[in-house]
C-alpha cells in the first residue's frame, strides 16, 4: 500500500518569509486536466504594498553588495534549482500539462539563464558605462546604477518557470529588488521557486513573489510612489495601456508586454531597462 | 561713477539681422502658420523683437509629413558619412555666425551676453561637432550591429538654453538616421529660426529638420501626432507626466528630462573660497534657470556662518543688469510669468519662517528682474526646499554627518543633478556612489559637454542627452526578422528548445486590440 503523501501549502513570499495572504483568501490551482492541485495564496492590495515595503529595504543591501558578491548568490540559485529539479518537474507536468521530458527542458532552460545572468553581474557596467573625454580638467565617467524596487507581472501561460526567471533575473543583475506577481494558473513552480531563493544566499525582501490575480494587483503596484520601474513583460492580456498610463504618474521606467516563447528573451538590454546612468565629474588638480 | 564701478560695455546689435514677422521653418522653406501669431519680446527691456508664426494642427500634420517624406526619400537613404558631414558643416557654420547667435540669443532670453557667448553657442558648435562624428559609427553606439533609426522625432524644448537645447535634440537625431520637428518655447524662438537658416546655408535636404512654434498647444499636437516615433522634451516633470500618459501604449520612444532640485554639499574640509564660486555658479549661473541648478545648498554645521558670510560677500559683487552688457553677471527673468513664481515660492519661503537675503542691486525699470537671493534656516518640509523655483534663489540648509547629507539630498522626488565640495577623494566618490542623481559635479558645477551623458533618476525622467547614451537614444536594434529580436552576441547559451521561437508580437498590434 502507498503512503499517503504530505500535501505542500502553498502561500506568498514576501521579505524572505511565507506569509498566507492578509486577506485570508485563496483560489485553486487546477491541473492541466482539471484536477484539483493546490490552494494557492491569492494575493491582496495589502499583500502588494508589503511585498513593496519588503523590497524597498532590502534594497540597500542589495544593490550595495559588491558585483561579485551579486554574481555569486545569483549563481547559487542555480546550483540549489540543479538539486530540487525533481519537485519542478512534478509541478510543472501537472500545471502545465507537458511531459517530464519538455519539463526537464525548461528547467534546465532556466537554470542556465540564471548561470546566464549571473555571470553579467560583474561585467555590465563595462559594457554600458564608460569614460568620457570632456573638453576640461575633468575625470568623467559615467556608470550604470540600479533604478530601484521594479514590480513585475510574470508572462502569463507558456513556460511558468522559464518566464518567471527570465522576468526577475534581469532586474536582480543590476541591484534592484523585485515584487512580482507570478503566473495565475500556474503559479506552483513560482512559490517553489521562492523556497529556493529563501534557501540561498539571496537576502529576504530582494525577491518578493505574490500570486493571484494579476488584474487585480498590477494596477496597486502601477500607480505605488515607492515603485520605481514597471515590467510588464506578463501583462499583455490586462489592460496594460491603463497600466502604464498610472505608471506615468512617478514617472516610472516602463517595459511593454510580449508574448510568445520569445517573452523576456535573455538580453543584455533588459539588464539596462532597469539601470540609471550617473556621470560625475571630479575635478582634476591643474599642475 | 565710482571707484571700481565698471563702464557700460554693451556687446553690439549691428551684426543681427532680424526680420519683423518669422514664419514656420517646413520642408526647408519658410511659410506663414494658420495660427494667431505673437510676439517675442527682449525680458530685459519688454519691447517687442519680432513678430512669430503659430503652428496650428494642419501646420503641425505638414511639418511631420515633410519629415516622414525626407525621412523615406532622403535621410535614411544616406549614407552615415554623408550625413555627417551635414552636421560638420551646421557646427563650422554656427562658430561662424557664433557672435551674432549669442547677441540674438540674449536678447530673445534675458541671459548675460558672457554666458550666451561662452557657453551656450560653443557648446551648440560642440554638439554639432561631436555626434557629426558619430554618424558613420553607429555600430558602435551599444545597441549592437546595424541599428536602425527611429523614423520622425518630435522635439519640444524649454526657453532657459534655447539654442543648446536644440543642438542637444537635433545633433544626435540626425547623426542616427531620423529626421527632425522641432518646436521651441514660445518666449524664445528667435534663435530656432536664426538656425533654420543656418540650415540652408549647409543645404541641408528639405524636410529633414522642420522647426515649428507656438505655444503649449502646438508642442502638445507635435507629441501625440501619430505619425512621429519618437519623442523628446525638456521641460517641467507636470508636462512630462503628461507626455509619458500620452505615449503609453503606442510605440513612441520616449525620452524625458525634467525638473529637478539639486543639492549642492559642502564638507567642513571644502576649499571654501571655491566651493563658494560653485554655490554661485550653481545657482545664479542662467538666472538660476537651470533644471540641474543646486537649489539647495547642503552646509555642514561647523563651517555654516563662515560659508554664508562668504557667499554674501562674493554674491554683492554679482552685477544685475542689461544681459548684453559684457560685464554683466545676472540678466533678466525670462518672462513675466516666470518672475511671478519666483516672487510667489520666495514670499512662500519667507511665510514659512526661513530668513531671506538678497543683495542689494539697482534693479532696472522696465524688465523682469529678480535680485540673487538666498534663504537661510530652511528646513526639509519647506516649499523652497521641495519645488523647483527656477530662478535666482537658494535654500540653505545644514547638517552634520555625511549619512545626514546624503539623505537630506535624496530627500526629494528629483534626481537630476548634485554637487560635492571636499578635500578629500575618498570621501567624494563614497558620497557620490550614493547620490540618486544622474550627474555629479565634484568640486564643480553646472558643467556640460557633448560626450558627457546627461539626464535624470527618478521624477527628472529618463534617457540621457549627450555622449554616446545620447545617440542610443534615437537608435533600435537591428531589426531581425522571424527569430529574437536581440543580436545573436547577446543571447544566453540556448539550448535546442529556444531555438525554434516563435515570431515575437509588437506592443502595436497589442494596442490595436
Amino acid at each position: 500500500m502507498n503512503r499517503l503523501a504530505i500535501p505542500k501549502t502553498y502561500k506568498l513570499y514576501i521579505g524572505g518569509k511565507f506569509p498566507r495572504s492578509e486577506s485570508g483568501r485563496v483560489y485553486e490551482v487546477l491541473s492541466h486536466q482539471g484536477d484539483f492541485l493546490a490552494n494557492a495564496a491569492k494575493g491582496s492590495r495589502k499583500d502588494a504594498r508589503d511585498a513593496v515595503v519588503a523590497a524597498r529595504s532590502a534594497l540597500g543591501g542589495w544593490a550595495g553588495a559588491t558585483a561579485y558578491n551579486r554574481g555569486q548568490v545569483l549563481y547559487r540559485i542555480a546550483e540549489l534549482l540543479e538539486g530540487r529539479r525533481a519537485q519542478f518537474i512534478d509541478e510543472i507536468e501537472s500545471c502545465e500539462g507537458v511531459n517530464a521530458a519538455a519539463a526537464s527542458a525548461q528547467i534546465d532552460e532556466a537554470i542556465d539563464r540564471w548561470v546566464w545572468y549571473a555571470g553579467w553581474a560583474d561585467k555590465y557596467v563595462q559594457v554600458a558605462g564608460n569614460a568620457n573625454p570632456v573638453s576640461g580638467p575633468f575625470f568623467n565617467l559615467s556608470v550604470p546604477e540600479p533604478t530601484g524596487v521594479v514590480a513585475i507581472i510574470a508572462p502569463q501561460g507558456g513556460e511558468s518557470l522559464l518566464g518567471l526567471v527570465s522576468a526577475i533575473a534581469p532586474a536582480l543583475v543590476a541591484g534592484n529588488t523585485v515584487v512580482v506577481v507570478a503566473n495565475e494558473l500556474a503559479p506552483l513552480s513560482a512559490i517553489s521557486l521562492g523556497e529556493v531563493l529563501a534557501t540561498s544566499d539571496v537576502p529576504g525582501g530582494v525577491v518578493n513573489i505574490v500570486s493571484g490575480s494579476p488584474a487585480e494587483i498590477a494596477p496597486w503596484l502601477a500607480s505605488h510612489a515607492d515603485v520605481n520601474a514597471l515590467d510588464l513583460v506578463g501583462a499583455g492580456d490586462l489592460d496594460w495601456v491603463e497600466l502604464q498610463i498610472s505608471a506615468a504618474e512617478t514617472l516610472k521606467r516602463v517595459l511593454p508586454p510580449e508574448s510568445g516563447a520569445d517573452a523576456a528573451a535573455p538580453a543584455l538590454s533588459r539588464i539596462l531597462a532597469f539601470t540609471e546612468l550617473k556621470t560625475v565629474w571630479h575635478t582634476k588638480a591643474i599642475l | 561713477m565710482k571707484f571700481l564701478d565698471y563702464a557700460p560695455a554693451p556687446e553690439s546689435q549691428a551684426l543681427l539681422n532680424l526680420k519683423s514677422d518669422y514664419g514656420l521653418f517646413i520642408n526647408g522653406d519658410f511659410t506663414a502658420g494658420r495660427g494667431t501669431p505673437f510676439k517675442t519680446i527682449n525680458p530685459a527691456t519688454e519691447q517687442q523683437i519680432a513678430m512669430i508664426a503659430t503652428a496650428n494642427e494642419a501646420d503641425v500634420d505638414a511639418a511631420v509629413a515633410a519629415a516622414r517624406h525626407a525621412y523615406d526619400g532622403v535621410w535614411s537613404r544616406l549614407s552615415g558619412s554623408d550625413r555627417g558631414k551635414y552636421l560638420f558643416r551646421i557646427a563650422r557654420l554656427v562658430q561662424e555666425r557664433a557672435r551674432e547667435l549669442a547677441v540674438a540669443e540674449t536678447l530673445d532670453n534675458g541671459k548675460p551676453i558672457k554666458e550666451s557667448r561662452d557657453v551656450d553657442i560653443p557648446l551648440v558648435a560642440a554638439w554639432c561637432f561631436y555626434y557629426a562624428g558619430w554618424a558613420d559609427k553607429l555600430d558602435h553606439a551599444g545597441v549592437g550591429p546595424n541599428p536602425a533609426s527611429l523614423g520622425v522625432a518630435a522635439q519640444v524644448i524649454p526657453w532657459n538654453f534655447p539654442l543648446m537645447m536644440l543642438a542637444w535634440k537635433i545633433a544626435p537625431a540626425l547623426a542616427a538616421g531620423n529626421t527632425v520637428v522641432l518646436k521651441p518655447a514660445e518666449t524664445t524662438s528667435l534663435t530656432a529660426l536664426l538656425f533654420a537658416e543656418i540650415l540652408q546655408q549647409a543645404d541641408l535636404p528639405a524636410g529633414v529638420v522642420n522647426i515649428i512654434t507656438g505655444d503649449g498647444s502646438t508642442g502638445q499636437t507635435l507629441v501625440n501626432h501619430p505619425g512621429v516615433n519618437k519623442v523628446a522634451f525638456t521641460g517641467s516633470t507636470s508636462v512630462g507626466r503628461a507626455i509619458a500618459r500620452s505615449v503609453a501604449g503606442t510605440d513612441k520612444k520616449l525620452s524625458l528630462e525634467l525638473g529637478g532640485k539639486g543639492a549642492n554639499i559642502v564638507f567642513d574640509d571644502a576649499p571654501i573660497d571655491q566651493a563658494v564660486e560653485g554655490i554661485v555658479r550653481g545657482i545664479f549661473f542662467n538666472q538660476g534657470h537651470v533644471c540641474c541648478a543646486g537649489s539647495r545648498l547642503l552646509v555642514q554645521e561647523s563651517i555654516h556662518d563662515d560659508v554664508i558670510e562668504r557667499l554674501k560677500r562674493r554674491m554683492q559683487t554679482l552685477r544685475l543688469g542689461d544681459p548684453l552688457d559684457k560685464n554683466t553677471d545676472i540678466g533678466a527673468i525670462n518672462s513675466a510669468e516666470q518672475l511671478a513664481r519666483i516672487r510667489e515660492l520666495s514670499d512662500l519661503g519667507q511665510q514659512e519662517g526661513a530668513e531671506r537675503w538678497s543683495t542689494d542691486c539697482v534693479i532696472p525699470e522696465n524688465g523682469f528682474w529678480f535680485a540673487p537671493t538666498i534663504f537661510t534656516n530652511v528646513s526639509t518640509s519647506h516649499r523652497i526646499a521641495r519645488d523647483e523655483i527656477f530662478g535666482p534663489v537658494l535654500s540653505v540648509l545644514t547638517f552634520r554627518t555625511p549619512a545626514e547629507a546624503i539623505a537630506k539630498a535624496n530627500n526629494t522626488p528629483y534626481g537630476l543633478s548634485a554637487g560635492i565640495w571636499s578635500d578629500k577623494g575618498s570621501r567624494i566618490l563614497a558620497v557620490a556612489d550614493k547620490l540618486r542623481a544622474g550627474v555629479i559635479w565634484a568640486n564643480t558645477f553646472n558643467q556640460f559637454d557633448p560626450s558627457s551623458p546627461f539626464g535624470g533618476y527618478k521624477e527628472s525622467g529618463y534617457g540621457r542627452e549627450g555622449g554616446r547614451h545620447g545617440l542610443a537614444a534615437y537608435l533600435k536594434p537591428a531589426v531581425r526578422t522571424g527569430s529574437r529580436s536581440i543580436p545573436a552576441a547577446e543571447h544566453a547559451p540556448v539550448t535546442k528548445k529556444s531555438a525554434s521561437a516563435s515570431k515575437k508580437s509588437t506592443s502595436a498590434e497589442k494596442a490595436a486590440k
